[in-house]
């Protein structure tokens, strides 16, 4: 069992995608499919709908916190997002959703040596409270 | 705990009307995010949630425009989803344009000044050393940061505007003297004098330090040549799409680094890493992806194009002509086209057979023609994004290099000062 901080609250469930390279969802992710789509990226290829993704934090364009938006509207973000430190960009991704959509997504920071313990393909539960723990 | 103004609850209660409401309260649960203990004014903002990429961000647009909302400061705005006038010689779909034209039209309603540029510090919206701002697009926030020294924190879309209509921002980070210290040292070792006057240097090295400093302010010392203002801009367009630069000192360069005490403010550096030729040469091969000479398309200006950039191409191309087989597209904007045009420098570009394509660039509008696979840039930015974006390949090189090669209509590269020994 892991305790985060939720940066915003929510309960998720899922398979964990994790990965130590930081992402730009603008030129990274595409939202029509859910897919990571940078190149350069160790997880190119790789579909993170419905997902626990665990990213240190964003990068890149600031556009990252629209494609996230539009991903929720169209049902193909991921499930939660765990990041080491709070990444102000997901966290509003995931309000903004809220305000428009009624939906929102667990954005949980956590630290370093916790996020390290993560492993992909791990079914995870996200609770509330921030606590992160295997099922 | 997060301590307000009478004012700032007053927007918050709708006293203000729904939009201010609707702003603040988005804003006071990011100031809780951020851990901010109040708010603070800023006088100048610059939105990126003018791109257009479907129906989310026009539907956040537009239900801040019917709600009334106005922006509280001057707010330049970045680019759009389309180039208004030129669109139909592109790609774009009617459907797109008109979508991407309405969300351009709800935010000009809320009263942003439709400059339409990611370069919106070489416009008359330019900020000065110190005035607090919100800004978002990440080459724009690094260079008011770094170069301008105006303070705002990385701001993304959809916060933008918040910030804009209520005129605040939560008190943190980069908006405060403490947290602008330079964190990280990289250290140019024996980098020979010629590359650095290289007009590739600033991009790759930009690229290779976004790919260093991770969440982290970088300090770039042992810079021997006095970069132009489109070198520094086109390093922090790459260190800012590489990596999350918000922020760099240059020593000797940046308003912030006189001195490696300034830049650190007086603390020590977490890091200090060296930089050699080898890194560099390495950096410069990662943002190329083609192999062969094959080439549809010479693309320049992310960020966009400014005057003394275009000053720079038009004797490299006067009296020239682009190969048929290869369009030459130079993305800027409106008011440095028509500063162009004004001194002259337009009519050898057009006449060379460039286009050029305004309030947009390729990344942000689905404009290229499926034929074009193969590209050549000497934007690191560009390099950079294409690959995953557009699904092209691409070849970074010098304007030189660019211009050369369109005229050829194949790929050529000087690399006397690039290759390995």
């Amino acid at each position: 069992m892991i305790a985060g901080r939720a940066v915003v609250a929510g309960e998720a469930e899922g398979e964990a995608l994790v990965t130590s390279d930081a992402l730009s969802f603008w030129g990274g992710y595409d939202f029509h499919t859910g897919e990571i789509i940078d190149k350069r990226h160790p997880l190119a290829g790789v579909r993170a709908a419905g997902r626990i993704l665990a990213v240190p934090f964003s990068k890149g364009s600031s556009t990252t916190t629209a494609v996230l938006l539009e991903a929720v509207r169209a049902g193909t973000a991921p499930a939660a997002i765990l990041t080491t430190g709070v990444d102000s960009f997901f966290a509003l991704a995931s309000i903004v959703a809220d305000v428009m959509y009624g939906k929102s997504f667990p954005v949980i920071a956590l630290e370093a040596a916790d996020f390290a313990l993560l492993r992909s393909g791990e079914r995870l539960v996200v609770e509330r409270s921030g606590l992160i723990r295997t099922k | 705990m997060l301590q307000l103004t009478d004012r700032d609850r007053s927007m918050l209660n709708g006293d203000r009307g729904p939009a201010p409401q609707l702003a603040m309260s988005i804003l006071v649960r990011m100031a809780d995010v951020y851990g901010a203990g109040e708010l603070m004014d800023i006088s100048q903002a610059h939105v990126d949630s003018t791109i257009y990429l479907g129906d989310a961000t026009l539907e956040f647009a537009e239900r801040l425009a019917s709600l009334g909302a106005r922006v509280a400061v001057p707010t330049s705005s970045n680019v759009s989803g389309v180039d208004e006038c030129g669109w139909r010689d592109w790609a774009v779909s009617p459907e797109w344009a008109a979508k991407a034209a309405r969300q351009m039209l709800a935010y000009e309603r809320m009263g942003a000044v439709p400059t339409w540029t990611c370069a919106p510090y070489q416009t008359n919206m330019r900020p000065s050393f110190g005035q607090q701002i919100a800004w978002g697009e990440s080459n724009a926030i690094a260079f008011a940061n770094s170069v301008i020294g105006a303070r705002t924190e990385r701001y993304p879309d959809l916060l933008d505007i918040c910030c804009a209509i209520t005129g605040r921002v939560p008190a943190i980070g980069l908006h405060l003297t403490e947290h602008r210290a330079g964190q990280m040292l990289l250290q140019l070792v024996d980098v020979p004098l010629a590359l650095q006057q290289d007009d590739q240097f600033f991009a790759v090295l930009g690229h290779l330090v976004g790919t260093l400093a991770g969440d982290r302010i970088p300090v770039i010392d042992a810079v021997v040549v006095q970069p132009a203002e489109d070198e520094l801009k086109a390093f922090a367009a790459a260190a800012s799409s590489s990596g999350r630069v918000a922020l760099f000192h240059m020593i000797g360069v940046t308003p912030e680094a006189p001195t490696l005490e300034a830049a650190f403010q007086g603390r020590a550096p977490e890091q200090t890493i060296a930089i050699t030729t080898a890194e560099l040469r390495a950096a410069r091969a990662e943002l190329t992806t083609a192999d062969g000479r094959e080439l549809d398309m010479v693309i320049l200006g992310s960020p966009h194009f400014s005057l003394a950039e275009l000053s720079r191409l038009a004797p490299l191309v006067a009296g020239r002509h682009v190969h048929p087989r290869v369009k030459f597209l130079v993305t800027s904007s409106r008011l440095m086209k028509e500063r162009a045009h004004d001194t002259g420098v337009l009519a050898p570009i057009a006449a060379f057979g460039a286009q050029i394509t305004l309030d947009t660039c390729i990344l942000a509008s689905p404009m290229l023609p499926p034929e074009i696979k193969t590209l050549m840039t000497n934007s690191a930015k560009y390099a950079y994004y294409a690959p995953s974006l557009l699904n092209t390949r691409v070849t970074f090189g010098s304007l030189a290099d660019c211009v050369r090669s369109a005229i050829e209509g194949r790929v050529v590269r000087d690399e006397s000062l690039w290759q390995t020994a």
